[in-house]
């Protein structure tokens, strides 16, 4: 039943407070993400769009309701189990990009495999490979103070992809960039749809829809509205 | 058009090809049958003429068309004009209004709807800005139409707000 989706929730509720000022952040969503698709949720600051995410990627537990992350239920998961599925099964992408201003583009792409226990000549090739896809290749020995915003934010992407995760979530990726370099994260996004990987981005950024098969928009914890667009968004024409 | 028509006469093909270098990929829908018949209401408002290029049969693609001295006026004139255009806010505001007085249809559904029309258009435009392929100069251009639609989408959220709230407390709106 969950064979075929990456994400999947069911009546999936975050409340926060108590009686009197109950906040209901994510109010009984159901979510089914099939593998390979780029979902944008959409919505106003505090409509709950960053929350459901963070109950999507196990970063959150849940007031109710449950979710599986391919077919594995996470929101029951011990603490440990939950961290290795951060760690291997989920990739994050925030706005302000989370890098370590200490370490090299190189250094933080693979910190993430070094974790995850490869060993350090596998995690280096690796990391400059992913380098390589996100067009930095050539900046791999530069500290982040060196980098542009939107060259952070493909570092902090090539990171996230370090580990295969089953989905790449990402919070208001495009939060932080001017328009040239959005356009550079929204060209990455299209060429890792054109690959396979599952995508999941929170936004009130409208121009990240260009790249995703469907849209959701989120008002008070639900949704509002689903738009999936016909056919896939890359064409073989790039 | 007519614009493109003050550099020098041209046969309708050439016009053609001046707005959609000009336009780039949103020129793309424009067809030839709709630039026959903007020219030939632009003849009947004198401000366009036409003469059959010599020795071609005749027929509109053949014809070469030039600016009328009215024309000429025309285009200084649009030129100089401080205007731009806009999609009709008040229309679309008057209609939720009219909606949630009413009781009509709900005033929240009409603004998902505007939405996803807006949306798809935020889409295609992107989209066609996304392609390497872009000439720069008509990348501004599909820049400055995302830029719109994004302030669009802004305004539709803040209806969005409004009519949500009147909706809880009892359609204050009917009053």
């Amino acid at each position: 039943m969950t064979g075929s989706m990456a994400l999947r929730a069911r009546g999936l509720t975050k409340r926060y407070g108590s009686h009197n000022a109950l906040v209901r952040a994510v109010d009984e969503v159901d979510l089914d993400v099939p593998v390979g698709q780029t979902l944008a949720i959409m919505g106003p600051s505090g409509c709950g769009k960053s929350t459901l995410l963070h109950l999507l990627g196990g970063l959150q537990r849940p007031t109710d309701g449950q979710v599986w992350l391919a077919g594995r239920r996470v929101d029951t998961m011990s603490e440990r189990a939950l961290a290795r599925l951060r760690r291997d099964g989920v990739g994050f992408v925030f706005q302000s990009f989370h890098l370590m201003d200490e370490l090299t583009a190189v250094e933080n792409v693979e910190l993430a495999a070094l974790l995850a226990g490869r060993s350090p000549g596998r995690a280096r090739r690796r990391a400059m490979g992913l380098l390589d896809r996100v067009g930095l290749a050539d900046r791999a020995a530069h500290l982040p103070s060196a980098l542009s915003g939107g060259q952070r934010q493909r570092v902090a992407i090539a990171r996230a992809l370090s580990n295969e995760p089953l989905v790449v979530l990402a919070d208001e990726p495009t939060g932080n960039l001017d328009s040239a370099a959005t356009l550079e994260i929204l060209r990455l996004f299209e060429e890792l749809h054109a690959a396979g990987q599952t995508l999941v981005v929170v936004t009130h950024d409208a121009r990240i829809a260009a790249v995703a098969d469907r849209v959701i928009s989120m008002r008070d914890g639900a949704f509002a509205d689903d738009n999936k667009f016909a056919g896939t968004v890359y064409d073989g024409r790039r | 058009m007519l614009a493109m028509l003050a550099k020098e006469p041209a046969h309708g093909y050439e016009l053609r090809a001046r707005m959609r270098d000009a336009l780039g990929p949103l020129g793309e829908s424009m067809n030839a049958g709709q630039i026959y018949v903007a020219l030939a209401r632009l003849g009947k408002a004198g401000l366009v003429t036409s003469e059959r290029a010599d020795g071609l049969p005749d027929r509109p693609d053949r014809r070469v068309y030039a600016l009328t001295p009215v024309g000429q006026q025309r285009v200084a004139g649009w030129l100089a004009e401080v205007s731009w255009p806009k999609p009709d806010l008040t229309e679309f505001h008057l209609k939720l209004v009219a909606a949630a007085a009413g009781r009509l249809a709900d005033p929240v559904a009409l603004v998902d709807a505007q939405r996803r029309e807006v949306l798809r258009r935020l889409r295609d435009t992107q989209r066609a800005a996304l392609d390497r392929s872009v000439d720069p100069v008509a990348g501004v251009l599909l820049e400055g139409v995302v830029l719109r639609l994004r302030a669009d989408l802004e305004w539709l959220e803040a209806c969005e707000r409004m009519w949500t709230g009147r909706d809880r407390n009892g359609r204050k709106a009917e009053a």
